[in-house]
């Protein structure tokens, strides 16, 4: 991942993420949606983890991976972008994963310099039944200037 | 180890690898005892979030530890009963070495009507030398401990 190039299509209304290749093997692409960066995972056979279910660790990633790229929109254009790696993840399972698309979003608690706070919901179809979510505490590692 | 740890280390574990979700990843059933389970994700540019630094995606350590530490709770059910998890918690105490092998230990150490307290670390070689840490429970929907459903 160059993180310039990542910041610059991330400013486009919608993208695939085969950026990041952990990404791409889940298919991953996003939409603009007002001031919401929306992660939209298709279903794939490769998803489940039970009989009709979607593993909870694909759910977990993808929350993480809406995570991080809601934390690199925020960033300001045009300076140097920090590294940003997650140091605490607790993720919710309120509902099964169905064999569903599974959209995810991320808001930001707090955005620090060098520690930030998120939180991350996933959904399939209605938005307020939410099927997971997550509290993440990112941390930022700054370029040397 | 149990009868059930048994049937489990010879029917169940060489499953995990075939769970569609854990073939994607390359994930692989290692060894269990009565209450644990031990696991290993081999590294494939594909678990990568971010090539250029060589950093692990949080999500294949996630799919990693929850199959394993639900195994674990499944153990010590001492059954095969529907469960899901409730919530998993993953602390990243460091990055893993550049292409190694994160293996995963996960147990269950507290097992109620409803609940299965589980924890689990991760590392890339050295088991004292971790680089993830997990607690989390699952719900299991009957209350066979119980004697019926409650």
């Amino acid at each position: 991942m160059t993180s310039p190039a990542l910041a610059t299509l991330l400013r486009q209304p919608t993208g695939r993420l085969d950026l990041l290749p952990y990404a791409a093997l889940l298919d991953l692409s996003f939409e603009r949606v007002g001031e919401e960066l929306q992660l939209v995972m298709p279903f794939a056979e490769t998803l489940i983890g039970s009989p009709g279910r979607l593993h909870g660790g694909s759910i977990g990633g993808l929350l993480e991976l809406a995570g991080l790229l809601t934390v690199i929109a925020a960033q300001p254009e045009g300076e140097a972008l920090p590294r940003v790696r997650p140091v605490t993840v607790t993720v919710d399972f309120m509902r099964e994963g169905a064999c569903l698309e599974t959209r995810a979003v991320a808001s930001i608690t707090k955005l620090g310099r060098r520690v930030v706070n998120v939180h991350a919901q996933a959904w399939q179809g209605s938005r307020d039944k939410p099927i997971a979510a997550a509290h993440i505490n990112f941390v930022l590692d700054w370029p040397e200037r | 180890m149990s009868e059930f740890a048994d049937q489990v280390s010879q029917f169940m574990g060489p499953f995990v690898g075939r769970v569609p979700h854990n073939k994607q990843l390359g994930l692989r059933f290692i060894a269990n005892g009565n209450n644990w389970v031990e696991l290993q994700l081999p590294y494939a540019p594909h678990l990568l979030v971010d090539p250029d630094h060589g950093i692990w995606a949080s999500g294949p350590i996630i799919t990693l530890m929850d199959t394993c530490v639900g195994m674990a709770s499944m153990l010590t059910r001492g059954a095969f009963e529907p469960h899901a998890t409730l919530d998993l918690r993953t602390d990243y105490v460091r990055s893993p070495k550049a292409e190694a092998t994160v293996t995963a230990r996960g147990e269950c150490y507290r097992m109620t009507r409803q609940i299965a307290f589980v924890r689990g670390l991760a590392h890339d070689g050295d088991p004292a030398d971790p680089i993830a840490h997990v607690t989390g429970t699952f719900m299991f929907a009957a209350s066979k401990l119980a004697g019926g459903w409650q």
